[in-house]
């Protein structure tokens, strides 16, 4: 089971949502999925990002890929230390291996709490 | 989609099974990059029974060869084997194929590419039909195809076969005792390392893959997918259908010259000999490294400036060379190494230098 304290999006990044700023991040799964990272670009604090829509850039050994945001609003910080240490989102995507904190402005209607979220893992086989 | 009769073997070490040439094959079993650093270091195992396989026997079988494709079949030795060609009328390229002489009787043994074995076969049958006595036989359903490559692969291979390895020289075979039966192996491979190619019957494949696993596992040993098996021959600077070559490209644009003799009469050879009259292919197969983090992949443009100048072929990041490495087919102005370039990559720009083929040889 994933932790409950979180939403998810189906495609596979979590944002936990606190006095409402949102720390975004990727699932294990996702992590998983992607295998051998080698890069990671994520926007710079300042800048606004919208729900539903791509974020930044992940990219493995196998591909490219966009990162959806959960949240619409302002992004207060980003993990700087991240995109050196790839390392960390399989060793600890829930906390240490986070990526963004967001104001939130709008919630994506789309999130999935921790249960919906696994039958959905489930479904993915 | 066309499944090997391992299927139940990588399931049983839960691969991630992806579409290939029309098969389902594994791409990975543990991860690309451990695979691919398992076989420069130790051994990695690989089901090949996607390739197509097939034998071309009778008595006009040389002369049929002699016009299928570009290598000088005649030339070759009973027991040897050699990289050809199969083009067309414009000499441009059907596929890249290995042709055997059989080590013990009159005939030779095919592999071909998964993508291409139906074209294949179609061209076969037409180019059988100018000569009398050809008869060709498709294996690929009766015989499975593995592949043990690296550095300790001729200790684990001598353990599974009566076949004397040590005296087995580099684009050679034998039939012998493989595993529990019957089958044959060549010194061949796609990796760069020293390696086999294993054939037994189909039934027998499930024994050999547990078999060589057993004897194997204790030298480093492990399964191994075709992602792996990518990077690695990307490495070794060995071309991909689909990618380096295609129905665009000629054995010249792709430098691959030492495969095509002049010596007979194949297919497509009037198309190369005008190419070559008029002075040659414009453009060269180029190795490129990209020390940026952004993969190259196939398709991306290639940037000289604001021109664009050429396309991704393969890329990759190199486990071995420890950065990203690529192929494109560029203007012979651009083909000097140390020449400095750019991908696009989305609306970004990334670094790319020219460097000489291949990216890795192996020190013997």
């Amino acid at each position: 089971m994933r932790p409950d304290d979180r939403r998810y999006l189906k495609s596979h990044e979590w944002c936990k949502i606190e006095d409402g700023v949102a720390t975004i991040g990727i699932t294990d799964y996702a992590v998983a999925n992607l295998s051998d990272l080698v890069f990671l670009d994520l926007p710079q604090p300042g800048t606004s990002i919208s729900h539903s829509e791509p974020f930044g850039e992940i990219e493995s050994v196998k591909a490219v890929s966009d990162l959806y945001s959960p949240v619409s609003g302002e992004i207060l910080e980003a993990n700087q230390e991240l995109p050196d240490d790839l390392d960390t989102l399989k060793t600890d995507p829930w906390a240490q291996g986070w990526m963004l904190k967001v104001k939130v402005s709008e919630e994506s209607g789309d999130l999935l709490d921790a249960a919906a979220y696994e039958k959905l893992l489930e479904s993915e086989g | 989609m066309r499944e090997t009769v391992l299927k139940s073997i990588h399931e049983s070490h839960q691969a991630r099974m992806v579409p290939f040439g029309g098969w389902t094959m594994p791409v990975q079993y543990v991860g690309i990059l451990e695979e691919a650093r398992a076989v420069r270091g130790a051994a990695g195992l690989f089901d090949l029974g996607h390739m197509g396989r097939v034998t071309v026997r009778g008595g006009d079988a040389t002369a049929f060869l002699q016009r299928l494709q570009t290598n000088d079949a005649a030339k070759i030795a009973a027991g040897r084997i050699r990289y050809a060609m199969i083009l067309d009328d414009a000499g441009k390229t059907q596929d890249d194929i290995l042709v055997y002489r059989d080590p013990d009787e009159d005939g030779f043994f095919v592999v071909v590419n998964a993508g291409n074995a139906d074209r294949d076969l179609e061209i076969m049958h037409r180019v059988a039909a100018e000569f009398g006595n050809v008869r060709i036989d498709v294996l690929t359903d009766e015989l499975a195809m593995l592949a043990i490559q690296g550095p300790e692969a001729a200790g684990i291979v001598a353990g599974l076969t009566d076949v004397d390895i040590p005296s087995l020289k580099y684009y050679s075979w034998a039939r012998g005792r493989v595993g529990s039966t019957q089958g044959a192996l060549s010194r061949t491979g796609y990796t760069g390392e020293d390696g086999f190619e294993l054939y037994v019957p189909a039934a027998t494949a499930e024994s050999l893959w547990k078999q060589a696993l057993e004897i194997g596992s204790p030298k480093g040993l492990i399964p191994c997918g075709l992602g792996s098996r990518d990077i690695l021959r990307l490495e070794a600077g060995m071309p991909l259908y689909g990618h380096e070559i295609d129905e665009t490209t000629t054995p010249l644009d792709a430098g691959l010259d030492f495969a095509v003799k002049f010596t007979h009469d194949f297919v497509g050879r009037g198309a190369l000999e005008q190419i070559q009259a008029a002075g040659g292919p414009s453009t060269r197969l180029c190795g490129l490294r990209a020390d940026s983090r952004r993969v190259p992949r196939q398709g991306y443009p290639v940037m000289a400036g604001d021109r664009e100048i050429g396309k991704i072929c393969s890329g990759g990041a190199s486990p071995t060379l420890e950065t990203n490495i690529a192929t494109a087919h560029l203007p012979a102005e651009f083909a000097e190494p140390g020449t400095e370039l750019e991908f696009a990559i989305r609306d970004k720009r990334e670094p790319l230098k020219v460097v000489t083929l291949p990216f890795y040889s192996r020190t013997r």
